[in-house]
């Protein structure tokens, strides 16, 4: 099948399967039995770099000093491939559990680091300033369960990104066994019209809750890789096992503003984050839930396409983005790189916005109307398995 | 015209009314909040003192007293800058011993500046040098040198109380942000915009007040500062400097560096920033813009002198308003710093303390990103807030036992980092030991069932009151406890 005509049917299909959800999905009980990981690549990884148009000689004029050598690419057909490092995911890239999206960013785009990324955690409009996050808008309108743990855990940062803002019961976690022994000390009940205090009392209130329905009984037989990255997973994947429940995860993977010796150091953060997330599959099928497992990457933006003289590249725009799971369906989306459509700054266009894979973890895994969350509609990415 | 001459009247009054007020002596629980928001913690000797003076008058004391000298010795090894290039012919042995060297000169940066805070006579200093930290922001994390990171902490000080333009000029050319922004590798005909950028965003006019475009024109003025990588001091290379016409916030001319750094100083945007900035830090978490506007102007008009935005700060009646007590959350250092202090507690090696501010999400002298510690809410979630209160607990249940039980100790050495160090756990380990807090001295300051010792303790009331019948250090114990603790 041709590239074009591929995308036009994963365009028809998502209107079909669309139109009957925009209908029911009136306050519809989310499936909350579906889990959403979400891999912040924090700094904003070089996209052009990670899924690599190899083919194009126009990649290989604009980084005569980074380019991934075309012998070096991990081919995913005759145009597109991956950094070597991510070798660890070939297994399910041809398993078809791994979806690339190319070329995804939003209007306008901006450049800073915070602005844009704060963008993408409240999945506001380029020129729009939203307190919530868009995981926060999605629970407002589609509770989770008051029974689980928590509506959503952050693991390996302190930043609450999609969950901030709200009433969303967000938990920080590092270590389980060690929130359990701390979480004796949680607080009193209580509620103040002094907004710093209330937000202490409510993260009491969270805590308390979630002490009551974690544990740490389940060992796993699958291994974490021994890195930050890795011990995150471990942690989340436990929380998962627990079978207390979480809606969703975010876990950070720090280190991606390349400015300078780009190479070494991606090439690290690459090899991690293909370990994390096989280690996070296998652990997943060991405790049957990676089937109810979507995973997501996503970033302030990618990287400029020319590099810059300090063997690294500045700040750019559209970007890859990888989703796997269970019931992903694997393949290539989007468009590739239009290295020759390059705008005043130098940096890429987009095809696909950001939001329509936001839409498609609203719309197609929890089932919810993602209109609310997203503030408009935004057509679903078709990467999962009816 | 009658109503006329009766408003006049009453607006007589009412200024009259106010003169009096601010002439008036602040009493306790305003000295309290002065003292506590500009010092870590405040003692009730001090408190009393200060109740004494008009807001005036305090603040000028306050602002007279401050020092830019430290009282902490410095590390050995500030004057031996070791050059980047060292590592070139390094094999790989002698490169992870040189890392282990770098990571433990870091650990005596912190400590170093962690001690200084504990037991400086000039607190608001120290404030205020934190609060340029985070502006200003570098990180060992990328600098990698801990002698240009201490140089960096001495300039940050030297103008902390001083002139935000002379600082800004010198912060520019300051060797670790050279490092920390890729100033070295923005060269005439290819710019690295970094530092360009967050000069605009994040050090004078705040996101929404440049374009790109100025970004792109201000990084080629900005071309050919650099380092020299065997001293470590800023250079000027005029072979890559572009020295073509640049245009900046429609200014044009033929500019370096040092005059975008003017052009973006003549901004009334950029006094404006700064000064948000400070209320959100000693104020509340909601500027009011008019009053902003009020201040900055009359920081502006006055070279930039930080101490006057400051005392006008520290004088407006929003400081002192009831509705913006207790609405600051403290920062892990503030906890930290502030409870040692405020408790009078012996310590031995500061090491627990950096490990555990790090733990709560601030490691000195490495801020997370060029934006720096968020602050606010965001030092609280359920990992933070737990953290903060084991440590309380831990700190207030030495009493009974005379030291930190050994075994506690060792759990808290199992901390990420002590492992790095030469002889890290014992040290931690006796660091812990050497912990100490005299409940009876200090509670002897208090008549028993003293109601005046909860107000000195907390900056409201507690949201549960002690248990009737706590007594001690007990009782302490649940008052620090208490959610309203971490509110300052």
């Amino acid at each position: 099948m041709d590239r074009r005509e591929f995308l036009h049917m994963t365009g028809a299909a998502a209107v079909v399967a669309w139109l009957p959800g925009s209908v029911f999905a009136q306050r519809a009980a989310g499936r909350y039995d579906n889990l959403l990981i979400l891999v912040e690549l924090k700094g904003g990884n070089d996209g052009l770099n990670t899924v690599v148009p190899y083919a194009d000689s126009e990649y290989y004029n604009l980084r005569p000093r980074i380019a991934i050598p075309r012998d070096q690419v991990l081919q995913l057909d005759s145009r597109t491939g991956l950094h070597p490092s991510l070798q660890p995911l070939m297994p399910l890239w041809q398993n078809r559990e791994l979806a690339v999206v190319q070329s995804v960013g939003y209007p306008s785009a901006n450049l800073s680091h915070f602005r844009s990324i704060e963008i993408w955690d409240t999945a506001s409009k380029s020129s729009e300033y939203l307190p919530d996050g868009w995981l926060t808008r999605a629970f407002a309108d589609s509770p989770v369960p008051k029974s689980y743990a928590a509506d959503g855990i952050i693991v390996g940062s302190n930043e609450l990104g999609p969950l901030a803002g709200g009433s969303t019961r967000a938990l920080t976690l590092t270590n389980t066994e060690q929130f359990l022994r701390q979480a004796k000390l949680a607080g009193p009940e209580g509620t103040s019209r002094n907004p710093a205090l209330a937000h202490i009392l409510k993260v009491e209130q969270d805590v308390a809750q979630a002490a009551a329905n974690l544990n740490t009984n389940y060992t796993f037989r699958a291994e974490f890789p021994n890195h930050q990255l890795g011990n995150a997973f471990k942690t989340a994947a436990q929380v998962i096992a627990g079978k207390a429940g979480v809606a969703a995860v975010k876990v950070s993977h720090t280190g991606f503003d390349t400015h300078s010796g780009q190479q070494g150091a991606q090439q690290r953060l690459l090899k991690e984050l293909a370990e994390g997330l096989t280690a996070m599959r296998t652990a997943m099928q060991e405790v049957g839930r990676w089937d109810s497992t979507l995973l997501m990457t996503y970033c302030e933006f990618g990287r400029r396409p020319k590099e810059n003289q300090s063997g690294g590249t500045d700040h750019g725009t559209a970007n890859a983005h990888f989703v796997l799971g269970g019931r992903v369906k694997g393949g290539l989306y989007g468009l590739s790189p239009a290295l020759t459509r390059l705008d005043g700054n130098g940096n890429l266009p987009f095809a696909v916005d950001f939001r329509e894979l936001y839409a498609t973890a609203l719309d197609r895994w929890w089932g919810i109307n993602s209109s609310v969350a997203l503030n408009g509609k935004f057509r679903p990415v078709d990467v999962l398995k009816a | 015209m009658k109503a006329f001459a009766r408003i006049l009247v009453l607006a007589g009054v009412v200024l009259a009314w106010t003169a009096a007020y601010a002439a008036a002596p602040m009493g306790f629980d305003e000295a309290r909040h002065l003292l506590n928001r500009t010092s870590f913690a405040a003692g009730v000797d001090d408190i009393n003192a200060f109740a004494k003076l008009t807001r005036a008058q305090a603040v000028d004391q306050l602002l007279a007293w401050t020092s830019s000298r430290t009282v902490t010795p410095p590390p050995s090894w500030i004057n031996n800058f070791e050059s980047p290039r060292r590592l070139r012919g390094m094999s790989e042995e002698e490169r992870k011993a040189f890392q282990r060297e770098q990571f433990e000169k870091g650990v005596e940066l912190r400590g170093w500046w962690m001690t200084e805070m504990l037991t400086t006579q000039s607190p608001l200093t120290e404030k205020m040098v934190l609060f340029w930290h985070n502006h200003f922001v570098s990180s060992l994390q990328k600098v990698k040198s801990p002698v240009l990171m201490y140089r960096q902490n001495l300039l940050l000080r030297k103008h902390a109380l001083g002139y935000f333009g002379d600082l800004l000029h010198d912060v520019a050319k300051d060797p670790a942000m050279v490092i920390y922004l890729d100033s070295a590798s923005n060269r005439k005909g290819q710019p690295n915009e970094n530092f360009a950028r967050e000069v605009m965003e994040l050090f004078t006019l705040g996101e929404g007040n440049y374009s790109e475009q100025d970004v792109k024109e201000a990084a080629r003025a900005f071309t050919g500062w650099s380092l020299d990588p065997d001293s470590g001091e800023f250079v000027f290379r005029q072979p890559i400097h572009d020295d073509g016409v640049k245009t900046v916030l429609g200014r044009s001319g033929n500019f370096d560096g040092d005059a975008v750094l003017d052009i973006l100083l003549a901004q009334p945007k950029t006094a404006e920033f700064i000064v948000a900035k400070m209320w959100r830090e000693f104020v509340s978490p909601a500027p009011d813009p008019l009053e902003v506007k009020r201040i900055a102007r009359m920081f502006r008009d006055n070279r930039y002198n930080i101490k006057v935005a400051l005392r006008a700060l520290l004088t407006s009646d929003a400081f002192y308003a009831p509705q913006n007590r207790a609405v600051l959350i403290k920062s892990p250092v503030e906890l930290i710093v502030g409870t040692l202090r405020q408790f009078r507690f012996d310590t031995g090696e500061p090491l627990p303390f950096l490990f555990v501010s790090r733990e709560l999400g601030q490691d000195l002298f490495a801020p997370p990103n060029v934006k720096g510690w968020p602050g606010g809410e965001a030092w609280i979630n359920s990992a933070t807030l737990l953290r903060r209160k084991q440590l309380l607990e831990r700190l207030f249940r030495g009493q009974e036992m005379r030291q930190m039980p050994v075994a506690m100790a060792r759990d808290d050495a199992k901390a990420k980092g002590a492992a790095r160090l030469a002889d890290g756990r014992e040290r931690l380990i006796r660091a812990m030991t050497d912990i100490y807090f005299d409940g009876d001295k200090w509670l002897a300051q208090f008549r028993p069932g003293d109601p005046l010792l909860a107000r000195v303790v907390l900056a409201a009331d507690p949201v549960s009151p002690p248990a009737a019948g706590a007594q001690g250090v007990d009782m302490l114990r649940q008052l620090v406890l208490d959610p309203v603790y971490q509110l300052k």
